[in-house]
């Protein structure tokens, strides 16, 4: 284990404003916060109640925006990954999570906290084929 | 004006849940490959305090409101999902979503918080992931306009949901 990059106190506290945020979403619209339904119902062309979801993404990118303002060491993007790698990362988790119908958010965070089966065992695939596709990869880059 | 008010909460949900993300280093895709490299000698369990951290505050409060609540404050009805069956659709989509995250260290959520940095990483991200999703809802309305069903869109009973979900719940199709 890595303990000079383990975060458990920012980590968990990320996570209770993750769960706070979900919360206030289901008390006050009555949605389920997954970010690949909200993001991906928005583009939808044949999705009712789009104004919501648009609103909700607008959320995202002022939390983002606030995030970087007061602690932009919060953010680290640069990757030694080739741009295709990002290109075929990007549409794999678009296809995936459509396909999949959510996330780490709707499947991890909000399907796991009502128990569902299906999210349950969804988290546990992406969990898995992620620590697999990582391991593969190291395995690749370093021959 | 009462229209602008589940806008206004949409908007604030999202505010805060960026921001979780950020804390939590969902934002620093080297520290999310790091937690899914569970075999190398660098292991970083943040994100699963990110994760647990949001289920043990989200959960318990989703009860609540699952007893106590018929109606969300500022809409008509709760939008939940039932308890379908697992389908292939499902566990292909997650497996998936799970090599592409895997491969670029984002998911959803981190991605579009991150656009406000303009990083080339994250635009170039969301872009091949929102060109993801519109091929697969593409593909997936042009299967059901032939008659077919990608199965994920099954609808659930309602009888397997009455204890769960709160009484209003309209029974959504897809997850999220």
């Amino acid at each position: 284990m890595d303990h000079a990059a383990f975060t458990p106190w920012a980590s968990l506290a990320g996570g209770a404003l993750i769960g706070l945020s979900a919360t206030l979403l289901l008390a006050l619209n009555g949605r389920v916060a997954g970010i690949s339904g909200i993001y991906g119902g928005a583009l939808s062309a044949g999705s009712r109640s789009r104004s919501w979801r648009w609103a909700f993404v607008g959320g995202l990118f002022a939390g983002g925006a606030l995030a970087l303002l007061a602690a932009p060491q919060l953010f680290v993007l640069e990757t030694d990954r080739a741009p295709w790698v990002i290109a075929t990362a990007g549409v794999l988790v678009g296809l995936g999570t459509r396909l999949g119908n959510g996330c780490t958010s709707g499947h991890g965070v909000c399907g796991v906290s009502r128990f569902s089966r299906r999210s349950i065992a969804a988290t546990v695939t992406f969990l898995a084929t992620g620590a697999l596709t990582v391991w593969l990869s190291r395995l690749a880059w370093s021959t | 004006m009462s229209r602008a008010r589940p806008l206004i909460s949409s908007f604030a949900a999202g505010t805060i849940f960026a921001l979780g993300l950020a804390l939590g280093g969902m934002t620093q895709p080297a520290k999310v490959l790091a937690f899914l490299d569970v075999t190398g000698g660098a292991w970083d369990p943040s994100l699963a305090l990110v994760m647990g951290g949001a289920i043990l505050v989200h959960a318990p409060l989703y009860q609540l409101l699952a007893r106590r609540r018929t109606a969300p404050a500022l809409s008509p009805r709760f939008e939940l999902p039932g308890q379908a069956p697992l389908t292939l659709p499902l566990i292909a989509g997650a497996a998936i979503f799970g090599v592409g995250w895997g491969l670029g260290g984002f998911c959803p959520g981190p991605a579009l918080a991150s656009v406000p940095t303009l990083s080339t990483e994250a635009l170039t991200f969301v872009a091949a992931m929102t060109f993801g999703m519109l091929l697969n809802d593409g593909v997936s309305r042009r299967v059901r306009a032939h008659g077919g069903s990608t199965g994920a869109h099954v609808a659930p009973s309602r009888s397997a949901t009455a204890h769960t979900a709160p009484s209003s719940t309209h029974l959504r199709e897809d997850e999220s």
